[in-house]
């Protein structure tokens, strides 16, 4: 039975009539058009789809919209819209993350969310931080270098 | 502008948009007015259909199949080979098999629908591994022998001659499994007729592949199908002749329809019914002098095919010419045999058939020297093979080979000399090295006797230069890279040269994206349109430029007999991983992972990086974890929480080394790298673990429980084999 929906995405008040035992993954993607917001295994596994769920990070390919309901949702474009997401989309960039592309969305936000609470982390920390996050293009090691990028060239902005 | 070193790294021209996720993959794109396609498989591996119970299909709903081909078409799909259907017709040979595609508009309704389809069939006896589809278990198949295809290579004195005066004779069996790419994009496709002729999206590697395999089906020329080709988010050869699989079907629903019809596959749809790298069996036989040398090497190379030949030839001549590895034995001689088995078809991933084989020589290696009580490394450096030296099809390695630069390379950053020395066999701590090489482009004369790539350069009025060859961006970096080198040429800015997804109306055929081939021969096309393009370029408002691909004089090959010169451009790789295990569970933890590799001068080093460390964890997660197994037909991982591939936490950051060693026919030198970074680390993560564990370990891939198994029942490197 449809419902009406409504919660936060990247900041703007939205609402939504829908059956809300619909994957919040094709909502955020069919109606929202978040294409950022990438399916690669529908079951949790893989971190492509990841969002922030007021603040935390989900894979919304496992969560009923209904879920959202009065919460707050962050996407890679709600990220990327920002000083600090612009930082880590800038780093990628330079420091050689990117190659088919897939994962990275998802990456970007685990690099978001690990800077945000811990703004200078280490080799470790970071690997840790992206391993719900499965890349089979670039052995992560560029990844990994473009979050130290993106931590030193923050500074101060990652503990605001 | 690109003027100073080429191999300084730039900002890729896609990073941008990938980071952010505005780049549109095909399940992005607005397909409103299009039809869901889904196919409909082959639930058993092998038998006659008897009956299809469909439900009934409300208006709007299609079921299309084999019985749908119009007068003049054909049910095959043009993959090399012709022996693969479109559509199964009166039998089944594998699990997953198309028998035809149900469309229609609402998804969910489609699913519904197609969980009420029932179909009979009567069940016979499958082949499943390669020694089932050698016994022709259920009856041979196909050729009456079930070898869908076999060659033979012979160097040097005849094998058997000197088998008969060694002093010791070693025989030895070495295996790999199933190989899933998983692409972080499934397949997907779109079919739509627009004005007189077809139009195709894909997710896809090699778009004039496409068009020329499925054209057939609906008795079309191949220019009556135009091929856009979509951002690809991964391949790896997975999306070189698979893509023909959901082309077909999507081509002949359109024509049944009417309608526009894509098909987006999910991941566990993705895994279960694509196609993987071949599972092999390298046999060896070795003849040793009293002094341990090797005077002979004999090797059985079998590669299980599944149901159809398609690509899988191609897939075995490079593998048997590279059983050989980086060696040079006195005397040769490989037979190969692609088997026929009721699998998934296997086909193209990255390394093509190589990395089977260079797995089998380095490991079979090891084991010798361990036996003989030498240090790896000691042992096989007495083989390597060096400029001018005969190759495995007797043709000579045409240029300088730089092992020696890049093992001192290797073995100062891993400082493995110690290590070898201290770490004793079966302590938990070990560590190994491989080599390894990879032949660039289309073996022999097929660059120019099949290929014939051709690209144009178009410059515009307002000073672009567009780009236009066949080329895809699968996530190696093409699509910067070749921007880099006709900007460099023609001293104009990266940002007025174009560059876009091929469209085969638009541009000209430029041959496929794999075997290592895009920039060494691509690469080197484009550089050469620059160069004529150059003194026109600011004298001509607008104007094209036209490079068509030439073979080198004077290396000739027969592709008959297989002889003569495989390769003139090969890259080459040394690789070490050290690792500890643990005593009690088996567990492996890498503890170090450097490589050097020749890949001629480097286009962008960034881009090497990312590729080199890309491929040296797909190749530890290939002999690793990566257990792909096939019960009675069926994958039984289906899912990427059950086919584990290496996260971020699995390995530490790599060192990666590279040596200078410009290529002659290269664009600034370049030569392939793509796969090469792949061919090596499987081998060099085994030895270590074997080490480590003090046990021969002879079949990969080797998860934990594997390592258990060998640390319980393997064999010592001093037993006999
Ligand atoms: S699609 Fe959600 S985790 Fe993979
Ligand atoms: S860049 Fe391709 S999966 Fe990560």
């Amino acid at each position: 039975m449809d419902k009406t929906i409504s919660f936060k995405l990247n900041g703007e008040a939205v609402s939504i009539t829908t059956d809300p035992l619909r994957r919040l993954l094709d909502v955020l993607r069919e109606d929202f058009k978040c294409h950022g917001v990438k399916e690669g295994c529908s079951e949790g596994e893989c971190g492509a789809c990841s969002v922030l769920l007021n603040g935390e990070m989900v894979t919304p390919c496992l969560i009923p919209l209904g879920a959202a309901d009065g919460q707050e949702v962050v996407t890679v474009e709600g990220i990327t819209a920002t000083e600090k997401g612009d930082i880590i989309v800038q780093a990628f960039a330079d420091g050689g993350a990117v190659q088919c592309g897939f994962c990275i969305p998802g990456m970007v936000v685990a690099a978001y969310y690990l800077l945000s609470r811990n703004p200078n982390p280490t080799e470790d920390e970071i690997r840790l931080g992206i391993s719900g996050n499965l890349c089979r293009c670039t052995g992560y090691d560029l990844i990994v270098e473009s979050i130290k990028l993106a931590a030193s060239r923050g500074g101060d902005i990652w503990k605001k | 502008m690109v003027t100073e070193d080429i191999s300084k790294a730039i900002r890729r021209i896609d990073a941008v948009s990938k980071s952010k996720g505005t780049i549109k993959y095909l399940s992005d794109y607005d397909l409103d007015d299009y039809l869901w396609g889904r196919l409909v498989r082959s639930s058993i591996p092998r038998g006659i259909i008897k009956k299809i119970n469909l439900p009934d299909l409300p208006e709007g709903y299609f079921f299309v199949s084999a019985k749908d081909i119009p007068e003049g078409g054909k049910n095959y799909l043009h993959m090399i080979a012709t022996d693969w259907r479109c559509f199964a017709d009166g039998d089944v040979k594998y699990v997953g098999e198309t028998i035809g595609i149900l469309c229609g508009p609402d998804k969910t309704l489609l699913e519904d629908l197609y969980e009420e389809i029932n179909i009979e069939y009567e069940e016979a006896e499958p082949a499943v591994s390669i020694d089932e589809g050698i016994a022709c278990k259920g009856g041979a198949f196909i050729n009456g022998n079930n070898i869908h295809c076999s060659l033979k290579l012979e160097v040097g004195e005849n094998v058997d001659s000197v088998f008969a005066r060694a002093d010791k004779i070693i025989e030895e069996t070495i295996e790999t499994g199933f190989q899933e790419h998983v692409y972080l994009e499934t397949n997907a496709a779109a079919c739509k007729k627009v004005g007189d002729k077809y139009q195709i999206l894909a997710s896809a590697q090699c778009p004039f592949y496409i068009r020329k395999s499925i054209a057939p089906v609906l008795g079309i020329k191949p220019e009556d199908i135009v091929v856009q080709q979509t951002t690809t988010g991964g391949a790896f050869g997975g999306k070189e002749h698979f893509p023909d699989v959901l082309c077909g079907p999507l081509l002949l629903a359109a024509y049944v329809t009417g309608r526009g019809v894509k098909m987006i596959f999910d991941r566990e749809e993705d895994i279960e019914f694509s196609v993987k790298r071949h599972p092999s069996k390298v046999m060896f036989k070795t003849a040793l002098d009293k002094d341990g040398n090797i005077m002979a090497m004999d090797s059985k190379v079998y590669y299980n095919v599944g149901a159809y030949l398609a690509s899988s030839f191609v897939v075995l001549q490079r593998g048997c010419f590279h059983v050989t590895g980086c060696y040079k034995f006195p005397s040769f001689r490989t037979e190969g045999f692609g088997v026929a088995t009721n699998t998934f078809p296997s086909c193209a991933f990255r390394g093509f058939g190589a990395p089977q084989t260079l797995f089998a020589v380095e490991t079979h290696m090891c084991h010798i020297a361990e036996k003989l009580g030498i240090d790896p490394l000691e042992y096989k450096s007495r083989y390597f093979i060096k400029q001018g030296d005969v190759t495995s099809t007797n043709g000579r390695v045409v240029e300088r080979v730089m092992i020696p630069e890049m093992l001192n390379q290797v073995l100062d950053a891993s400082d493995y000399k110690r290590k070898s020395r201290e770490y004793k066999y079966g302590s938990g701590r070990g560590i190994g090295i491989s080599f390894y090489n990879h032949g660039g482009a289309f073996t022999g004369n097929g660059e120019s006797a099949i290929i014939k790539a051709k690209l144009r350069l178009h410059k515009y009025p307002d000073g672009r230069v567009e780009i236009l060859c066949g080329q895809t961006e699968m996530g190696q970096g093409f699509h910067s890279i070749m921007p880099k080198i006709v900007s460099r040429v023609l001293e104009i800015p990266m940002e007025k040269v174009v560059f876009d997804d091929p469209n085969t109306d638009r541009v000209p055929d430029s041959g496929p994206t794999a075997a290592s081939r895009s920039t060494m021969i691509v690469g080197y096309l484009a550089e050469k349109a620059a160069n004529l393009m150059k003194p026109r370029y600011d004298k001509e408002e607008e104007f094209e430029v036209e490079t068509n691909y030439e073979h080198p004089e004077g290396y000739p090959w027969d592709q008959a007999s297989f002889q003569g010169y495989a390769y003139l451009g090969y890259g080459w790789g040394v690789c070490v991983v050290e690792v500890e295990v643990d005593p009690c569970t088996g567990e492996v933890t890498t503890r170090g992972i450097w490589s050097s590799h020749d890949c001629g001068h480097l286009i962008d080093e960034l881009i090497v990086h990312g590729q080199t460390n890309g491929g040296i964890l797909q190749g530890i997660g290939w002999a690793s974890t990566e257990v792909l197994e096939n019960v009675k037909g069926h994958f039984k991982q289906t899912s990427i929480s059950d086919y584990i591939i290496p996260t971020s936490m699995d390995h530490p950051k790599q060192g990666v080394y590279y040596v200078e060693n410009a290529y002659r026919w290269g664009p600034s030198g370049a030569k392939g790298m793509g796969e090469l970074v792949f061919n090596g680390s499987g081998a060099a993560y085994i030895d270590a673990v074997s080490r480590a564990i003090g046990k021969r370990i002879s079949a990969i891939p080797c998860p934990t429980e594997r390592v258990m198994d060998y640390m319980l029942h393997g064999h010592d490197f001093k037993e006999e084999f």
